[in-house]
């Protein structure tokens, strides 16, 4: 390596076979009390219905699980160990009082259909975080139900439709920016409306004059991510939702990149009538690997006889309560009410910070975005000169021409001690490189990871192999993708 | 804010470097008249210890140490430790989405561990690495027949937990699927007659759930038989994991959803739980959700990927098979090490001590009130019925720190005063010999003023 890093090194990482490849009959990591009711003959009550063999499930002890996993879970890269530049994922600090919150047992043992009479804790939290998110969204109703984000987002355009339809003209389109996530299209079309695409101007941001031409009557929504993918507010914000609004049609706005504006701007203020909120992005629940997640869905009072069953609300007796009495409502999303244990963290989270924390939060996250963008415009190429907000989108351009693309000096990063930042996203981009550092990160952290980047330029002059096959410090390298989809290996077998 | 690694002088070389003046001038693009002026009307900023005291407030008035014989979808089962102690490592914890593989591995082998344990308790041949949870997970199969079969309605049995039904409902209703609904007969089983008849050229699929909602175990042979013989799938749900440990999968059915609460997964008032979806492996390339293949490195060695990525959203955009993107990956590391933990005989007793103690408890009911659905096993739940309304039973449980059945009349108000009781390893002797003997009480006490107005009226 040309340039000695000064936050990685190698260290020892032990080799972990899979868990059933320790399994041997007789080893046990569990232990029952003694059945204090009578044995039952389980031929007797099942029959044919009886189990005889579960497979080829594993046989292993406690200590040999803990070091497995603890091995496993080594070979990760976490926000723990650093910076996480992910654009528009938004890793920040999982703040570790939300995890002991979440575990007191009358909330983490709380079954879904106890009695309302002692669920008053678990609903005051759904209340009082429901209560939050509002007023920092400017919104006037909300559901927690959704899952995930995307699940916020097939739960907002169900509102979207139900609400056209009561209106008795169904609409057939939604537009969609050509930097939207790809959550968008797909949610559109499983709730059944047709995708337009909606192209971007020069400066990145919604192309005014093509968004005039397209609106009308068939239009149901635009569904706007704001800021959006390159990290830039949408000035005309007001005029897209005078055109939308003006022809019938709702402004629907993907939350994803909230962590640029809390405290600072509200979606409800600037003509946003549906929007979805990740709480495992802007609100610190953990990501976990890949979730879970949670996708509260915010709106306008003009949805509010659609939302999901059921609805929270407030008692004539001061207690709460859940009302599944909503005839026009677009029906269940999910069993029971959510992800609930991150609605704890996420209200936890915002308790930790209140209006002050919050308002700086947003500041360091939109200042750390400006110094990376500071910092590498120069050595990278910045295809939008537009203002940056919380992220900010470079491309390959210049490394290109050396054969050197986006994922190669995504996968050098690793060596310097960094996650890679997202690669090739959004898609108006061509070798898109697109970097969110969050409020999490120290100048120490940010300036380690621009030394990182501008030295990964600079080899990418000097000897672009070394880029072109990284990472070189990891166990495992450049895997083959190719190989594992034509001829997909989905489980372990034994040998035969 | 303590989360906040800044100085007020790193800020300052921060905003000098960028060349503004102050912060504000980051947010000029943000038109001044949407710009908030003024704190948000949040609660102010709290310490730790307040924070931690307001959630045990909250969790006091949540009730607890209460006996549960609540189930529907939700068990309570032990959780052993290890889980917790694992999962909070913040490797697992705080880690993203697996897709830079490189530094990804130990999510991505513990999660092709996970399909594989799924897919040996299922009978599948391969299972994905998650859904949101139980109820959309069934929903999602069932659109993954649709695009298989090219057909457009399903065939849903009432005995599937209803709220299931509701999401599934509403999903259809925008794909334009028609929904048929399937009785139950006397057993709790799906009326395999009704079903016959329901099933058109046009049906996709069937869903059952499998133990159903009542704890019944249907019999799926049968089921797979009718629905295969007229050109549909089979979608069976399993909402309760543990039944795996001592029922035969329902290897006959073509997609099985399941919800895996059950395996080390609090009940946490109803979530995160974790879905999954298994099937076999002509049926993968249309199966929703994030999929871990075993592949090689350029050196030979074994590891991980994200793979068939082509049907997932962020590659197919509106032509995905599914828009979901965050699954419940930790979750399923829970699950995980539940059934690491338990292992190939451990599942098995603790099924059997489920299977014990709900025997036991519906004896004990049957001694003074009505268990229905007789003739068809069961799992860990039962419906007894009652002469009196079941919440004014659980109202007087509750004062002996117990939680009673689910009332049904919601859901099935055809069956009168029922309640589902559910049972699992964590229901003792005693707790259920007390909530037997307040349903006896009440059976008692309804008989004779029954008697003493029939005799009012004969004299």
């Amino acid at each position: 390596m040309k340039h000695m890093t000064r936050k990685a090194t190698r260290h020892v990482s032990q080799n972990e076979g899979l868990i059933f490849e320790k399994s041997s009959p007789g080893k046990a990591a569990w232990k029952l009390p003694p059945l204090d009711v009578p044995e039952v003959d389980t031929n007797e009550l099942l029959g044919p219905l009886e189990r005889k063999h579960l497979g080829n499930m594993p046989e292993v002890s406690e200590i040999e699980i803990i070091r497995h996993f603890t091995r496993l879970s080594t070979w990760n890269y976490a926000i723990d160990l650093g910076m996480y530049p992910l654009g528009s994922c938004t890793m920040k600090y999982n703040p570790r009082v939300n995890e002991v919150v979440s575990r007191l047992d009358g909330l983490a043992n709380g079954h879904p259909y106890q009695p309302e009479k002692i669920s008053q804790g678990a609903l005051r939290i759904i209340k009082t975080l429901s209560d939050c998110l509002l007023e920092i969204t400017g919104m006037d109703e909300i559901t927690l139900q959704p899952a995930a984000g995307a699940h916020g987002e097939l739960t907002g355009l169900l509102l979207v439709r139900a609400y056209h339809d009561s209106k008795g003209v169904p609409r057939k389109k939604v537009l969609i920016p050509d930097s939207a996530h790809g959550t968008n299209p797909a949610t559109a079309a499983t709730v059944g409306y047709a995708v337009e695409n909606l192209k971007s101007n020069a400066s990145g941001m919604v192309d005014i004059a093509a968004l005039e031409a397209q609106m009308n009557e068939e239009v149901a929504a635009l569904m706007l991510t704001n800021p959006n993918t390159l990290g830039i507010f949408e000035q005309e914000i007001h005029k897209i939702a005078d055109i939308l609004h003006a022809k019938g049609g709702l402004l629907y706005m993907d939350g994803a990149n909230m962590n640029a504006l809390v405290g600072k701007v509200r979606p409800g203020d600037f003509g946003v009538d549906v929007m979805h909120l990740n709480l495992h992005k802007t609100f610190s629940t953990p990501h976990g690997g890949g979730g879970p997640g949670s996708g509260p869905v915010a709106i306008k009072k003009v949805l509010e006889p659609f939302l999901p069953t059921p609805v929270l609300i407030s008692k004539p007796d001061g207690t709460l309560g859940f009302d599944y009495d909503r005839p026009q409502s677009v029906g269940r999303v999910r069993a029971f009410y959510g992800n609930f244990g991150m609605f704890v963290r996420a209200l936890a989270y915002i308790l930790a910070n209140g209006p002050d924390g919050l308002r700086q939060t947003t500041e360091d996250a939109v200042l750390n975005a400006n110094y990376i963008r500071n910092g590498l415009e120069g050595p990278y190429d910045l295809p939008y000169a537009s203002a940056s907000m919380h992220e900010v989108v470079f491309s390959d351009k210049l490394q290109a021409k050396k054969g050197v693309r986006t994922m190669d000096i995504a996968k050098r990063l690793i060596d310097y001690g960094f996650h890679p930042y997202t690669t090739a996203f959004p898609l108006i981009v061509p070798g898109a490189l697109m970097i969110e550092p969050t409020e999490s990160e120290s100048k120490e952290e940010l300036d380690l990871f621009v030394e990182a980047m501008k030295a990964i330029a600079e080899e990418v002059e000097d000897d672009a192999e070394i880029v072109r096959t990284a990472p070189h410090s990891t166990r495992v390298a450049r895997l083959d993708e190719t190989a594992a989809a034509r001829r997909p290996v989905l489980r372990w077998k034994p040998e035969a | 804010m303590r989360y906040l690694p800044k100085s007020p002088t790193d800020r300052e070389a921060m905003l000098k470097a960028i060349g503004a003046k102050s912060i504000d001038d980051l947010f000029a693009p943000i038109p001044a008249e949407y710009r908030l002026n003024r704190d948000l009307k949040v609660p102010r900023q709290m310490a730790e210890s307040e924070i931690v005291d307001w959630f045990r407030e909250r969790s006091r008035e949540n009730g607890d140490g209460q006996a549960i014989f609540l189930g529907a979808g939700a068990y309570y089962h032990y959780r052993p430790v290890i889980i917790d102690s694992l999962i909070l490592r913040g490797e697992f914890l705080t880690a993203y989405t697996p897709y830079q593989a490189e530094i990804s591995q130990g999510t991505l082998q513990s999660i092709f561990e996970f399909q594989t344990m799924i897919s040996e308790l299922t009978g599948m041949e391969v299972a994905n690495a998650s859904m949101y949870d139980g109820s959309t997970a069934a929903a999602e199969a069932v659109m993954m027949a649709v695009r298989l079969t090219g057909r457009r309605s399903v065939a849903v049995a009432r005995s599937v937990h209803p709220e299931y039904r509701e999401v599934l409902a509403t999903y259809a209703f925008h794909q334009g699927m028609p929904l048929a609904t399937v009785p139950f007969t006397e057993n709790g089983r799906l009326d395999l007659k009704a079903l016959e008849s329901a099933i058109t050229s046009d049906t996709a699929c069937v869903l059952v759930q499998s133990p159903n909602f009542f704890g019944t175990i249907e019999d799926v042979e049968a089921v797979a038989e009718i629905a295969h013989r007229k050109g549909a799938m089979l979608v069976v749900s399993i909402a309760e994991a543990i039944s795996l440990g001592i029922i035969e999968p329902p290897r006959s059915a073509d997609v099985i959803a399941m919800e895996a609460q059950s395996f080390g997964v609090p009940l946490g008032f109803g979530g995160p739980y974790c879905g999954v979806i298994a099937t076999h492996e002509q049926y993968v390339r249309q199966m929703p959700g994030r999929l871990v293949g075993q592949t090689t490195d350029r050196s030979g060695k074994r590891g991980f990927v994200l793979t068939l990525a082509t049907r997932e959203q962020h590659i197919r955009r509106e032509k995905a098979t599914s828009n979901i993107c965050t699954n419940q990956a930790l979750i399923a590391l829970m699950a995980n090490i539940f059934m690491t933990v338990y292992g190939k005989i451990g599942l098995k007793e603790l099924a059997r001590q489920n299977l014990a103690k709900t025997a036991y408890a519906a004896q004990q009911f049957g001694k003074h009130a009505r268990v229905l659905f007789p003739g068809a096993p069961r799992f860990n739940e039962f419906v007894v019925q009652t002469s009196e309304d079941p919440y004014a039973i659980n109202s007087r449980l509750l004062g002996h720190k117990i939680v009673g059945g689910l009332p049904l009349k919601k859901f099935y108000p055809e069956l009168g005063n029922a309640a589902l009781w559910c049972c699992t390893e964590l229901s003792t002797r005693s707790a259920i010999d007390t909530a037997a003997g307040l349903v006896a009480e009440s059976e008692r006490s309804v008989r004779s003023a029954r008697e003493e107005t029939a005799e009012e009226v004969a004299r």
